[in-house]
């Protein structure tokens, strides 16, 4: 029998492939996606809050699919590719969906945001022509405690119109 | 979260030995479930044993069973044009756990081996009398359900794959908790190859369970009025903030009328 791979419990060098860049981490198994990608990438747009699965702040795609990050081993994600809202524009160009949320006003506090942009975004990639309905599917899982949901809906269906 | 050795096998033959020979050793499927807990310092694997390379992903349909992957998450069987043919009822199901990002790592095998009362597979599982397939063997659902969050699993047994027979008719209701969408009651009727069973979640104290006088009723006359005239008993189901034992109990009846209706 070969010996499966073997990792940690102490720090273990891993590889993340994050918004197409290959980047080397050293982190224990036990580190969760969020706090890989926040504290040791610095990529701080993706949120922690609630830290078990209850409030979506924490989204980012796994292989183009919306995971949660915090409920997420980072060692697991290795060798899939990982998108954060920090890869979502193209340099300057936003995202159309990340124009539409500033244009509908679809954030108070900000904080649910990258969360919320990640998922709409990831359902106009598999339905580019979604309803209301599909919009509030998406964005089910998601706490927004402004209350901001008709905005972020309403931007979500405005991105849809404008994406080519 | 404490520390632990993680791994990840290529082979099932691996993976089970690995816990089958370390008490502390734990498998890792989508983490829904498990990642919480080790957040919440509930449980102390001395290995996480992570399932993702073993291949346990996929949805096999012959004529007269559908038979899914343990790591097939539900966002799969949700999308999937075969499960959607054969048991349109499994599909919609997984297509209504959690919420997306939920569904795209929670799997099929992770949900029965952890047997959460308010989980949805279960229900499923029980009313269309499927069979769940391990390593070791193949056990069938009538003796894989032990109460909340208890199986026929034994230390380091892996689910491979869970084998559903075809019904003939089928359909799943259930009353969600609006936050987290798990089943505050959820009821799955089906009449197939394994009979006419009623399957209820989310309201008995010792987890899923069949409905049987809801079973005879259907047996003989298999239609919404049927169920309707059937009393289910509030002793036994669970009361918590979320709803007391009696409401829950009126639930059982709800749902299972929408069940059969939608059943056809
Ligand atoms: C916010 C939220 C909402 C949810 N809503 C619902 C809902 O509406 N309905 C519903 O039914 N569920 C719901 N769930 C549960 C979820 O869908 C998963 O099914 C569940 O959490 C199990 O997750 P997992 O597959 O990632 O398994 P894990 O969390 O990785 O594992 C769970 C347990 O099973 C063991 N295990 C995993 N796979 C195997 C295997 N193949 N063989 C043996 N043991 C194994 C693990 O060791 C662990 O003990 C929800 C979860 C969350 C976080």
């Amino acid at each position: 029998m070969t010996r499966p791979e073997m990792a940690g419990p102490g720090k273990t060098a891993i590889t993340l492939a994050v918004n197409g860049t290959s980047r080397q981490l050293e982190l224990e198994p036990r580190t969760t996606l969020a706090e890989a990608l926040r504290n040791t990438l610095g990529l701080t747009g993706t949120k922690i809050a609630c830290n078990r699965g209850a409030c979506s702040a924490c989204t980012v795609w796994l292989n183009g699919q919306p995971v949660l990050s915090c409920m997420t081993l980072a060692i697991d994600a290795a060798g899939q590719e990982i998108t954060t809202i920090e890869g979502l524009a193209h340099g300057e160009a936003l995202h159309p969906v990340q124009d539409a949320f500033i244009e509908h006003d679809a954030m108070q506090c900000g904080f649910c945001t990258p969360g919320m942009v990640m998922s709409c975004a990831a359902l106009l990639e598999r339905n580019p022509h979604p309803d209301a309905e599909a919009v509030r599917d998406a964005i089910a899982g998601h706490y927004c405690r402004c209350g901001t949901y008709p905005h972020v809906v309403a931007a979500t269906l405005a991105a849809a119109e404008r994406k080519p | 979260m404490y520390d632990f050795e993680y791994l990840k096998p290529k082979a099932l033959a691996e993976a089970a030995s690995i816990l089958a020979g370390d008490g502390d050793a734990k498998a890792l499927a989508g983490g829904m479930t498990f990642i919480p807990v080790l957040k919440q310092r509930l449980n102390k694997p001395s290995k996480v044993v992570d399932l993702a390379a073993l291949g346990l992903s996929g949805i096999k349909v012959s004529g007269e069973t559908v038979e899914i992957g343990a790591m097939t998450t539900h966002a799969t069987v949700a999308a999937s044009a075969d499960v959607k043919r054969a048991i349109p009822a499994l599909a919609k199901l997984a297509g209504n756990i959690g919420d997306e990002a939920v569904r795209h790592r929670g799997t099929i095998g992770g949900s029965l081996a952890n047997n959460d009362p308010s989980a949805c597979y279960p229900a499923a599982v029980l009313a269309m009398g499927a069979t769940i397939v391990t390593n070791k063997r193949r056990i069938e659902a009538d003796n894989y359900f032990q109460g909340m969050f208890a199986t026929a699993l034994e230390q380091g047994e892996v689910i491979t794959s869970v084998v559903f027979p075809v019904p003939a008719k089928a359909a799943y209701m259930k009353f969600a908790n609006p936050a987290s969408r798990y089943a505050m009651v959820g009821v799955f009727v089906a009449k197939g190859p394994k009979g006419t069973r009623v399957a209820v979640t989310g309201a008995g104290q010792n987890g899923v369970f069949r409905h049987k006088a809801m079973e005879e009723a259907l047996a003989k006359n298999w239609s919404a009025d049927a169920v309707a005239g059937v009393k289910t008993p509030a002793d036994g189901l669970n009361s918590d903030i979320h709803a007391s034992a009696e409401y829950r109990a009126h639930l059982v009846g709800v749902m299972a009328k929408r069940a059969v209706a939608a059943a056809g």
